[in-house]
């Protein structure tokens, strides 16, 4: 279980001799179940990437504190049951390593032995839909959705409980990313991996998540079920609901609550 | 294959890679190769043209070109190279941490370097020569006080777009240490970049080391180095140019050579810039470019 405590973020002033920084995070809080997923949304600057850092420990939180099962995350041993897929697949894999190396790598990391790290990477390149001859190629050799499938394979690797996906769809095209989706919900089930989602996309949050959390000038505004999307109080929420039905195209934002709701954005 | 193999492979970066370890061969071993003393006059033999016993003639006191150039790769080549390994270390070390760093760490010190590049390059080393005395060591000692800074900027620009990148973002997350992920995932990564400025500046400090010389504050004569027999065969460019030729041409081959040789470790270093895995890139979604059951999203 995954417990985010009061936590504050702030960086540098605007000038170099202020000593005020800005706050990206204000007394965020929440908590995330085993098996659950949990969407975070909101706008560009809204500080959910910075929560996702703060989430995987790359950065420290000034105030507040971050535990996964009773370890504090910015330790690495609380590390250890959180991996990462990241939005940019163009750079998510070390340019000048080949596919096996990148996934070899957390696995020597984690203490797996040299002969089972070749079969582990055969049966994680299976998991993701990709034969072992995707071993040799190298980062450019991949399309937009094979690098997503190594980055998932990569961050299932060493069997973590909860995986950050920081805008993990974002940049591939609409059929890929349901791909990539459908391909999240599969491991989830297979494994019961929680999932953090981090996103902008309200289609592909409400189409993976079991609750909802919209944030806005680093406060939560609100969490809400991705079943009871009627209940919404925020008035920033239901327009971010609106919008996003409105961009699907399927009539006046107005009339849609609840289930409705989710099916028609969806 | 190894970076050592791919390298290799190409018959440019051979050659390159056979003239700077024959250049840096014949000046540690310049008294063993040098027909005569580079120091030796004869002015009898004053602006003699290329014979048997002086292969490439005799300078304005009579002394041996050839013997010369040999001799004068110690300062122009290999001294210069002790020197840039020097201040490309000093600058490298400082800029990777500036660059991965970021905040106070990179503050410091590219403030330092601030102070340090608003001083014109010249003026320094006129300024370090004024302070310790004119004489090869000193005109080192100011390369690497001048360069550095240089070095340490360039080098934290290259490693802050890759320090930012996913991938050495995942390595954070699953607990890979920073010194780790500077050699692994940084280095690697910036050494392309690293050795295009490292090339280019040898180029300069090569020339720089002439133009002092023949200030009268790098080599002192009698001593041969390339720059200063270069100055020294300006009287007689248009009457004599091949005692120009010998100096200018060995310093193109061995700048060159250089140039081949960071642009050589560049295509090894990159798999994009190898010829033997070079693929197009695949289309994605639901037309992809090969025939279906190959290839996945």
């Amino acid at each position: 279980m995954l417990t985010v405590d009061q936590v504050e973020k702030s960086y540098g002033g605007a000038g170099r001799l202020s000593r005020r920084g800005k706050k990206v995070l204000q007394n965020i809080s929440f908590v995330v179940e085993e098996d659950e997923v949990l969407g975070i949304i909101g706008e560009s600057g809204s500080g959910k990437s910075t929560l996702g850092r703060l989430l995987l420990g790359i950065e420290k939180p000034d105030k507040g504190t971050l535990h996964f099962d009773d370890r504090d995350i910015a330790a690495r041993a609380g590390r250890r049951r959180i991996s990462a897929v990241f939005q940019d697949y163009t750079s998510s894999i070390h340019p000048y390593y080949t596919v096996e190396k990148a996934l070899a790598e957390p696995l020597k990391l984690y203490g797996w032995k040299d002969g089972d790290i070749g079969l582990r990477i055969d049966f994680l390149l299976r998991q993701v839909g990709l034969d072992s001859s995707y071993r040799s190629k190298y980062p450019h050799e991949l399309s937009g959705g094979e690098a997503q499938r190594v980055c998932i394979a990569r961050a299932i690797s060493t069997e973590p409980k909860c995986i950050v996906l920081d805008e993990a769809v974002s940049s591939l095209d609409a059929s890929v990313q349901f791909q990539v989706l459908e391909l999240l919900k599969e491991l989830k089930a297979s494994y019961g991996i929680s999932y953090i989602f981090i996103t902008h996309d309200i289609q592909a949050a409400v189409y993976l998540c079991d609750r909802l959390m919209f944030i806005r000038s680093g406060q939560i505004e609100e969490i809400v079920s991705a079943r009871q999307l009627t209940e919404v109080r925020s008035e920033y929420a239901a327009a971010m609901l609106d919008m996003a039905l409105r961009l699907a195209g399927q009539g006046e934002a107005s009339s849609a609550g609840g289930e409705q709701r989710k099916e028609r954005i969806w | 294959m190894t970076i050592h193999r791919k390298m290799w492979s190409d018959k440019l970066t051979a050659i390159s890679l056979t003239v700077i370890a024959m250049v840096a061969f014949l000046g540690i071993c310049a008294p063993w190769f040098a027909p005569h003393s580079p120091e030796q006059v004869h002015m009898e033999l004053r602006y003699a043209s290329p014979s048997w016993q002086y292969l490439l003639g005799n300078d304005h006191l009579g002394r041996c070109v050839l013997s010369r150039l040999i001799y004068g790769i110690r300062p122009s080549v290999l001294w210069v190279l002790a020197a840039l390994l020097v201040s490309l270390s000093f600058g490298g070390i400082l800029g990777i941490l500036a660059g991965y760093f970021r905040g106070k760490t990179d503050q410091m010190i590219m403030r330092v370097c601030d102070i340090m590049l608003s001083f014109p390059g010249y003026v320094m080393s006129l300024a370090v020569v004024g302070i310790l005395g004119p004489g090869i060591q000193n005109i080192l000692i100011a390369f690497v006080i001048m360069k550095w800074a240089w070095f340490a900027r360039v080098i934290r620009t290259s490693v802050m777009q890759f320090a930012e990148a996913d991938y050495v973002r995942f390595a954070k997350a699953i607990g890979v240490g920073n010194a780790v992920i500077i050699w692994k995932h940084i280095l690697p990564v910036a050494l392309p970049d690293i050795a295009v400025i490292s090339s280019s500046a040898f180029g300069t400090m090569i020339l720089q080391i002439s133009g002092l010389s023949f200030l009268g504050l790098g080599i002192q004569a009698p001593h041969a180095e390339w720059g200063m027999m270069l100055n020294e065969a300006r009287g007689v460019m248009f009457s004599r140019p091949e005692l120009m030729l010998a100096p200018g041409l060995a310093i193109v081959i061995v700048v060159s050579a250089v140039n081949f040789c960071s642009d050589a470790l560049q295509a090894a270093l990159d798999p994009k810039l190898q010829k033997n895995t070079r693929k197009p890139l695949r289309g994605q979604g639901l037309f992809p470019a090969k025939p279906k059951g190959e290839e996945v999203a």
